[in-house]
């Protein structure tokens, strides 16, 4: 079963009562192990690769030391046969096809060691994939299990009133009271402006003469005046 | 410093697109911050952290609360609205609705805010999206 029918098992679980204890805690510890035991082998495959490749790198030195003897003494060869001495060069030949088979059999050494140490590179390389893979699970089910808590925690009555969740009519009476507000504020933010402006307008036009403050003293005097001569 | 403190703090003097955060610890096994967001906080958020995300909830609605005939048609609903709505997603927990969103643990402070305020204003419109479905 793959991982994520796995975790609708236990989801589904567990949803049934709330702040129950959440994961299947067997499955968590089972894919913990697994995490720990591609760990060590891992580990282990790190160091038997440094090994296999400390010890062709003492052999592939061997080889060239070999190598550069067996140049060496065809050298040497060739100038005994040159100074037509028959017996010494065939001494020396000797000794070259001597370093030869050495040459072969360390040769075929660094090869395995190189086999050995691809093998190696490939178990480590499915080591990681396998231990990236185990640990993407156990996110998956530690995520679920630490959501589950949390909601747990957070619904649950021992907390204070203030962490308690409301109903969704109540959250939304709350969404609508704060529109409320918030547009009575801005309404009012409106009139403010709007009775700003007139009051400029009023007195500007009022320094232009062109409306008179009726309840300005003089305007006042002149009406008293005007009322009490109509009355005569 | 445990990367719950480093968050609460970080809120704390936190002014986000003129959006302030207050905060309250919930006590329990796994650490839990209640988020109110200045201006959306009609629906509190809680941030949890896990082994490799901070998880942020806005719990909308429980199960029983919706119009058994509607379930189905809510359900259809939600996955439909779930790629419009910014950064934040649809979710069931346990009993509840939920809208949240899932963070890196490396994620800038910033990015963090900007997750909250979104959630905030999603959950809020969420709710009202869906009041035809409530009994």
């Amino acid at each position: 079963m793959n991982v994520l029918q796995k975790l609708i098992t236990m989801i589904r679980g567990s949803a049934r009562e709330l702040g129950e204890a959440v994961v299947d805690s067997q499955a968590l510890r089972i894919t913990e192990q697994e995490i720990i035991d591609a760990k060590s082998q891992l580990e282990d495959a790190k160091g038997s690769l440094a090994q296999v490749v400390a010890k062709r790198m003492a052999e592939e030195r061997n080889v060239n030391e070999l190598n550069k003897q067996k140049i060496e003494y065809e050298t040497h060869a060739l100038s005994a046969v040159e100074q037509n001495n028959e017996a010494l060069a065939l001494e020396v030949a000797a000794k070259v096809g001597d370093l030869e088979v050495q040459l072969g059999q360390k040769t075929s050494v660094v090869n395995q060691y190189t086999d050995q140490a691809n093998r190696l590179k490939n178990q480590i390389e499915t080591a990681e994939k396998n231990i990236a893979e185990y640990q993407r699970e156990l996110d998956m089910v530690s995520t679920t299990a630490s959501v589950q808590k949390a909601t747990a925690q957070v619904t649950s009555e021992i907390n204070s009133q203030q962490s308690a969740l409301s109903s969704a009519r109540e959250s939304l009476e709350r969404i609508k009271e704060k529109q409320q507000q918030h547009d009575d504020l801005q309404e009012a933010k409106k009139e403010v402006d709007a009775s700003l402006k007139k009051a400029d307008l009023d007195t500007q036009l009022k320094e232009a003469g062109i409306k008179v403050d009726s309840h300005s003293a003089g305007s006042v005097l002149e009406r008293i005046k005007q009322q009490a001569k109509d009355a005569e | 410093m445990e990367l719950m403190q480093e968050l609460t703090l970080s809120l704390a003097e936190a002014k986000y697109k003129g959006h302030t955060f207050n905060c309250l610890p919930i006590n329990g096994e796994q650490p839990v911050l209640r988020v109110e967001v200045s201006e959306l906080d009609a629906l509190p958020l809680f941030v949890t952290v896990t082994n490799t995300q901070i998880i942020c909830i806005a719990y909308l609605f429980k199960k029983d609360e919706i119009k058994l005939e509607k379930e189905v048609e809510l359900n259809r609903y939600l996955l439909d609205l779930n790629i419009p709505m910014p950064l934040s997603s649809f979710a069931l927990v346990s009993d509840y609705y939920v809208v949240f969103g899932a963070l890196a643990r490396h994620s800038k402070k910033e990015v963090f805010h900007h997750e909250l305020v979104t959630l905030a204003s999603n959950a809020m419109d969420a709710l009202e999206a869906i009041e035809p479905f409530l009994k």
